[in-house]
């Protein structure tokens, strides 16, 4: 008895001079950061994690179990890795992630940034392209289901903009129709401009 | 756990009925003028508006329009190409929309018949039901029904409320006066609701809107 109380009193102080990590210790963060980074930033073809609307990592991580999320880098790295996560602990991935600060990728083309922008607020009624802002949010921030698109690194964006219209997640409510009038020359300024907001 | 309830609120399933029965207004005119081509328009505004026209939750509510009254639809898309209602996007959009464009649209929404997507708070219907059919006179509010009818279906101008969603309501109501009526001295039929809307308190507006989010 005495033991358990000694070490949770350990474990506390252990936790509370790590910050967020606390919760990453219920369940095993490293299975993720290994591909994703170590603060969830995102690292090559893994996408940032830090900061994504918890509901919508929820949201994706049952796509991958399901195998609804089938372009091939999600079939050949997240349904092995989303295969066995019950939904208690995808919760807990999901409530981890979603509360590490976000860094932005900034790796769009800067010249593109402005067109993107005009686009990402007002659409482009005459060819049917429609305002990402009013679902995405004024800042990319996202909301419950609705993913931040902030700071995501510009090819992550750009791939799965152009994998939409390719016809692969189908499952993606509302995207797959928004994507499907989008150009390649739009695609790249909105994955541009999205790549360097905060 | 609410997963994706959105998502699985509009299996792929309905976009195919949706869009197959649609098809027919297209082929009676203007079908030729590029960017005016019915059945992609529509698709758009299905995007935002949902696909069955019941509204979506987005980072801003975007109202049901299914079941609306043409009139009143047409109107507003007019309010908002002209900026008498303040609103960016849609002011976008409806700019770019021919008048034959338009009542085609308007003619397609009527005859969508939702379900309501609700979303407004339960333990208030009752409080809302009572100031919608009889109104507050005490406070100087007609009753809503007097208007937009015992139903909320609405009629020619006056649009109906029934099945809106909850945060829609409860924004326009609230933001009467900043959002609507901005011709300058040009009065428009958004004047007929200024008054009211101004002598609702915020809790009668949540209770009107919460009654009105699950009619169906
Ligand atoms: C072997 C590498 C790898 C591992 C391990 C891994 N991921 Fe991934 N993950 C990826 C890649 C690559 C993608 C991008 C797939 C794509 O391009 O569509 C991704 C995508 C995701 C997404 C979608 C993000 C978005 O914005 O749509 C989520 C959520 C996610 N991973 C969560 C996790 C979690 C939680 C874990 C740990 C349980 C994990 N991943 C482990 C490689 C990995
Ligand atoms: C009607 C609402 C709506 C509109 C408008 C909208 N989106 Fe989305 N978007 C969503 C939803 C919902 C998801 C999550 C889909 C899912 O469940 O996988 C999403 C997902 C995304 C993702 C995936 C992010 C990630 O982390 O993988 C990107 C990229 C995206 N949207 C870009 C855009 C762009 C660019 C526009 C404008 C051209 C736009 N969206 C307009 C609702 C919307
Ligand atoms: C990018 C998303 C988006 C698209 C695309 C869009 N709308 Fe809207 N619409 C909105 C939002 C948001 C509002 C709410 C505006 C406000 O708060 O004043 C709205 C409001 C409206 C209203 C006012 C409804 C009411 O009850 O007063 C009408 C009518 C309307 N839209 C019609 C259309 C039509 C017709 C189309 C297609 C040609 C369309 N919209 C396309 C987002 C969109
Ligand atoms: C005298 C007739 C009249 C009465 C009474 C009336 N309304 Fe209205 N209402 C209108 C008209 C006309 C419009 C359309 C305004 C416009 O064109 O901008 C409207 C518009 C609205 C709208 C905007 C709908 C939308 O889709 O954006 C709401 C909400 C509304 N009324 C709620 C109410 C409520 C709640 C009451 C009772 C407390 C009420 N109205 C009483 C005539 C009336």
């Amino acid at each position: 008895m005495k033991s358990i109380t000694s070490k949770l009193a350990m474990l506390a102080i252990f936790f509370s001079a790590g910050g967020p990590v606390s919760a990453g210790e219920t369940i095993p963060i490293r299975n993720c950061t290994w591909c994703h980074g170590t603060s969830g930033q995102g690292f090559t073809t893994a996408p940032r994690l830090a900061g994504q609307r918890h509901q919508y990592i929820i949201n994706e991580l049952m796509d991958f179990s399901r195998h609804r999320r089938d372009n091939p880098l999600s079939k050949q790295y997240m349904w092995d890795a989303a295969a066995n996560l019950n939904p208690r602990a995808a919760r807990d991935f999901a409530m981890y992630f979603s509360s590490l600060p976000t860094r932005a990728a900034n790796d769009g083309d800067q010249e593109l940034a402005a067109a993107g922008k005009k686009i990402y607020e007002l659409g482009i009624p005459e060819s049917n392209i429609v305002s990402c802002l009013v679902c995405h949010g004024p800042n990319a921030e996202g909301v419950r289901q609705i993913p931040r698109l902030g700071g995501l690194s510009y090819f992550y964006l750009k791939k799965r903009l152009q994998q939409w219209g390719e016809g692969y997640h189908a499952a993606a409510e509302p995207m797959p129709r928004v994507a499907r009038t989008l150009s390649a020359n739009e695609i790249d300024a909105l994955a541009s401009y999205l790549s360097f907001v905060k | 756990m609410e997963l994706g309830s959105l998502r699985l609120a509009m299996p792929t399933a309905v976009l195919a009925i949706v869009l197959s029965t649609a098809g027919r207004p297209e082929h009676s005119g203007a079908a030729a003028l590029p960017g005016q081509d019915l059945q992609a328009k529509l698709e758009y505004c299905k995007t935002c508006h949902g696909l069955s026209g019941q509204g979506y939750y987005g980072y801003f509510p975007i109202p049901r329009l299914a079941g609306q009254q043409p009139k009143y639809l047409e109107n507003q898309l007019r309010a908002f190409n002209e900026r008498r209602r303040t609103n960016p996007v849609m002011a976008n959009v409806a700019h770019s929309l021919s008048p034959w464009m338009v009542a085609a649209l308007a003619a397609h929404f009527r005859n969508l018949d939702a379900r309501p997507i609700g979303g407004g708070p339960k333990d208030r219907v009752a409080t809302g039901r009572t100031i919608y059919q009889e109104g507050l006179p005490e406070s100087d509010v007609p009753a809503c029904s007097a208007c937009h009818g015992p139903e909320a279906k609405g009629q020619d101008e006056i649009p109906r409320l029934a099945g809106q969603l909850f945060p829609y309501t409860v924004n326009e109501l609230t933001n009467w006066s900043k959002e609507r009526g901005q011709g300058g001295t040009k009065v428009d039929t958004s004047a007929i609701m200024t008054p009211t809307a101004h002598n609702l308190t915020q809790s009668q507006i949540a209770a009107i809107a919460a009654y009105l989010s699950y009619l169906p």
